[in-house]
């Protein structure tokens, strides 16, 4: 029979091995799934998530996915280090595309080298408002902040939807749930020419690498190590605690707000309903995925970018639901938190044996 | 109260030979043997990381042995697991409790009991057994709120619920007054006497002499001598155990009278932000440089606020409530004291005083990186971080691969040393430490003591809150007792005794109320 042993320490090869090991079970399993609809399952595998990247424009699509994933996987990372538990990064994309947005909106034909900045720094504020939001109420009211965070999610979603269907409708679309397009003013820079390829994919990275540098190197990023493995240990360090959340929520919702307001300025030109096909949930498995380490988000983040993308080619190419992107999602965080009991267990084949005792 | 019924096999309990355990890099058990007999109170000796641990933990079933044979009752046996064992009838007192902090008393024993049959009627068998042994205890009271030295009466209980043939127990009185040992021991002895033997790990010499009839004494994993404690002095056992020759701390001259107060606490008043914590009462005493205070008394009578209130962790009330170096710091938090050169070890060493998971260089620096300067604009000086962190391993002989070994990896002597280190070369004024050897072996304390009284000698106020009085009559210049949130008037030590210290501790309440009894009961030693 199997028997689970504690290794009594923590196995550095699994912490790499295992959501490798995570993803390839995650493979077997979406197969088995695929083989279950009657769809044959190394083809649809291979459709999932080799076909989008052999199409033309493949890594960059891929990489316009990405830069939002990594931006809020960095923030999330940093939060739950110091284990604070924010949820809600769809809500504070959400409301930073809806501040950015509207500052778009309202001022059209200003000019791009002051619109643009505004626009940014607005949408950055918006997922902030949103952050601060949950770490106020969990300061002030001990209020747990999973379900706050939670909760602003859905009422950011619905304030979207009233402003998309109500005061910000384009008069002239037809009564499509969407606002007019950005005037060019307000829309990202493009790295490359005619293409969405917008500074997002540059600046991802980039924040990524600083917030490493500010996890590992600084004292900031000291004290949310502690804080997140012994809150003991910060209070008698003379960490503040509250302090520490306040910025780990006003980081995260902040680059959350980024990441929203860059794919409404970079990538739609405009609001509507479905800015957000469920990145801020994704953005939690990207961190979890990079192992809660903002180098580790990149490659992940350029993971979960595939799936959304494999959605689609196997929608198109085998007539799957668009919902296979959701399930391989699912099954990849079941993996991945499954897995890491490897850290620190083993696993042993024991043969049953009568009992001595 | 423990009725057996089967009939008892000739021989000895519990028979161990050839025991061998290789960890990775660590050869922590190499054939060593152990012989318990019946009705019998066993002492295993040795410094931390001789090896104890591993021993037992295989006779409990929680570490599986790489060879060596037990025979127990005259049967040979395996023992798989900690449930084998218990059906074999060993049962452990660890020396780190498993609790679960948000249970109640009752529900945290209930959980260890596989039936619910043997649930019915637990609440009212806790209590008995705990009056019947003089190990008071609440059956409803949140583990939460508990102190180290309630939490250790719990372990204890749920053993005897067991109606164990063979009781181990790790280092159980490091949390005890002398009259609770006093207590322990009766209790021990009573339960030998009824059958069930006691194998008693320690290292506190005079204890394992008056209470244990046989000693197997290791040292590096191996046995090193079997005797009879009795028969040997404290000197002679201490010497097989570390293999040196011991010395006490040696005396420091008397403090001058004139020399100014370094730390002064004044009527200092604090509700426990906790329910069933301990409000600290009008608290008030100064300790001069180069001077040591004692601050006696039971586990659970204010000591983990006082701690608290003068580290920073709580706010004074007042900041005149607290004075470093003639600065009012009541308000202050932890990293502002340490700025005025206030320097604190807590008591419980796995994350509070050390991030468990983290280098020994990164717990250097969460408490080192004011005064050592190991910040430069906002980041860490991981260069100087790590030459504070090798400074203190080789100042005080910390046993370790370096400081990036975590520190979870330290035994526990090991790990004090690190953190008493940590806070002695940051060069403190004023130094505040609960529990100094809790759990330490005869080596690391002795160690841990000259350290305290060099930087003494040096000039710095000491405050060391203990329970072990011999400790603090080795290092204190005053003695004070705290009980019920107060704490009496300081008595120079060379007026103090044992007893008398001992009676104040004793009597909770009653005495703390009672200013009067306590100067009666200090005149007596004078």
């Amino acid at each position: 029979m199997l028997k689970i042993e504690a290794r009594g320490y923590e196995s550095k090869f699994w912490r790499y091995a295992s959501p490798i090991l995570a993803l390839l079970l995650t493979g077997a399993t979406s197969g088995l799934i695929f083989a279950a609809m009657d769809r044959p399952p190394v083809l649809t595998v291979y459709t999932f998530l080799i076909v989008p990247l052999l199409e033309q424009d493949g890594f960059q699509a891929l990489a316009v996915k990405a830069a939002p994933l990594i931006m809020m996987g960095v923030g999330l990372s940093l939060a739950y280090r110091a284990n604070v538990w924010n949820i809600g990064t769809d809500g504070q994309f959400t409301l930073g595309a809806i501040c950015g947005g509207g500052i778009a909106l309202a001022f059209p034909d200003a000019p791009s080298l002051a619109l643009f900045p505004a626009i940014v720094a607005g949408g950055i504020i918006g997922g902030m408002l949103n952050g601060g939001l949950v770490a106020w109420l969990r300061i002030r009211f001990n209020a747990n902040e999973i379900l706050t965070s939670l909760m602003f999610a859905y009422i950011t979603q619905y304030l979207l939807v009233y402003l998309v269907t109500g005061p910000w409708r384009d008069p002239e679309g037809f009564g499509f749930p969407q606002t007019a397009l950005f005037s060019d003013n307000a829309l990202a820079p493009r790295l490359i020419e005619d293409t969405n390829v917008h500074i997002g994919v540059l600046l991802a990275p980039l924040i990524a690498i600083a917030l490493w540098v500010m996890l590992e190197k600084t004292l900031l990023g000291f004290q949310f190590r502690v804080l997140g493995q012994a809150t003991r240990a910060a209070r008698f360090a003379g960490f503040n605690e509250n302090r520490l959340v306040w910025v780990a929520m006003l980081i995260s919702g902040g680059l959350a707000g980024l990441a929203g307001v860059l794919e409404a300025t970079g990538t739609l030109g405009q609001l509507t309903t479905t800015l957000s096909p469920g990145y801020g949930f994704t953005a939690i498995i990207v961190s979890f995925l990079g192992r809660l380490n903002p180098i580790g988000v990149i490659p992940a983040g350029l993971l979960l970018a595939l799936t959304y993308l494999g959605g689609d080619a196997a929608q198109i190419n085998l007539g799957l639901p668009n919902a296979v992107t959701g399930i391989f999602q699912g099954i990849l965080l079941f993996y991945l938190l499954g897995c890491d009991i490897l850290l620190l267990n083993r696993i042993r084949w024991v043969r049953s044996k009568p009992k001595a005792a | 109260m423990l009725v057996r019924n089967e009939s008892i096999a000739p021989g000895p309990l519990l028979a161990m030979t050839g025991m061998t355990k290789q960890y990775p890099g660590c050869l922590a058990n190499d054939q060593v043997s152990l012989t318990v007999e019946r009705n019998q109170i066993h002492a295993l000796l040795g410094e931390n990381g001789a090896g104890k641990s591993t021993l037992v933990k295989m006779i409990y079933g929680v570490v599986k042995p790489d060879a060596g044979e037990i025979v127990w009752e005259g049967q040979k046996v395996t023992v798989p697991n900690p449930g084998a064992a218990q059906r074999l009838g060993i049962g452990m007192v660890f020396q780190h409790f498993s609790l679960f902090e948000a249970l109640t008393v009752t529900e945290n024993i209930a959980l260890g009991l596989a039936t619910a049959k043997e649930r019915v009627g637990l609440r009212g068998r806790i209590l008995q057994i705990s009056t019947e042994y003089g190990l008071p205890l609440d059956p409803d009271r949140v583990v939460h709120d508990l102190s180290v030295g309630e939490r250790q009466r719990i372990e204890i209980v749920r053993c005897l619920l067991q109606n164990p043939k063979l009781l181990i127990m790790d280092e159980p009185t490091s949390v005890l007054t002398p009259s609770e040992v006093q207590k322990l021991f009766v209790t021990l002895r009573r339960l030998a006497s009824e059958g069930c033997s006691i194998l008693y790990i320690s290292h506190k010499l005079e204890e394992v002499r008056a209470l244990c009839s046989a000693a197997t004494i290791m040292r590096l994993g191996r046995n090193v001598a079997r005797c009879a404690p009795a028969e040997k002095t404290v000197k002679e056992l201490a010497e097989i155990m570390i293999n040196m020759d011991l010395h006490r701390p040696t005396p420091r001259p008397p403090v001058a009278s004139t020399a100014p107060p370094r730390l002064v606490v004044d009527r200092l008043t604090i509700r426990s932000h906790n329910q069933f914590g301990t409000d600290l009462k009008d608290i008030s005493l100064s300790i001069a440089g180069g001077e040591i205070l004692g601050i006696a008394g039971i586990a659970g009578n204010g000591q983990s606020e006082l701690m608290d209130a003068l580290s920073g962790e709580i706010s004074a009330g007042k900041p005149e409530s607290v004075l470093i170096d003639g600065v009012a710091a009541g308000h202050m938090g932890p990293a502002d004291r340490r700025r005025i050169r206030g320097c604190f070890v807590p008591e419980e060493r796995n994350g509070h005083g050390a991030v468990t998971t983290m280098s020994l260089a990164d717990n250097a620096f969460l408490s080192g990186y004011l005064r050592g300067a190991l910040v430069r604009f906002g980041v860490i000086d991981k260069k100087r971080t790590f030459v504070f962190a090798e400074n203190i391993i080789r100042r005080f002989d910390v046993r370790t691969t370096g400081p990036k070994a975590e520190a979870r990896s330290l035994s526990g002597g090991n790990l004090q040393k690190f953190l008493v280190g940590r806070e002695v070369l940051q060069d403190p004024s004023v130094l505040v430490i609960n529990q100094p050897t809790w759990g330490v072996d005869a080596g690391a304390a002795l160690a841990i003591h000259e350290a305290i009284m060099a930087l003494a000698q040096g000039g710095a106020a000491v405050m060391i809150i203990s329970q072990d009085l011999d400790e603090i009559f080795v290092l204190a210049d005053r003695i004070a007792v705290i009980a019920g949130g107060r704490v009496s008037e300081p008595v120079a030590t060379r007026y103090a005794t044992v007893e008398s210290i001992g009676r104040l501790m004793g009597g909770t309440s009653v005495i703390a109320d009672s200013s009067a009894e306590m100067a009666h009961a200090l005149s007596d030693a004078r």
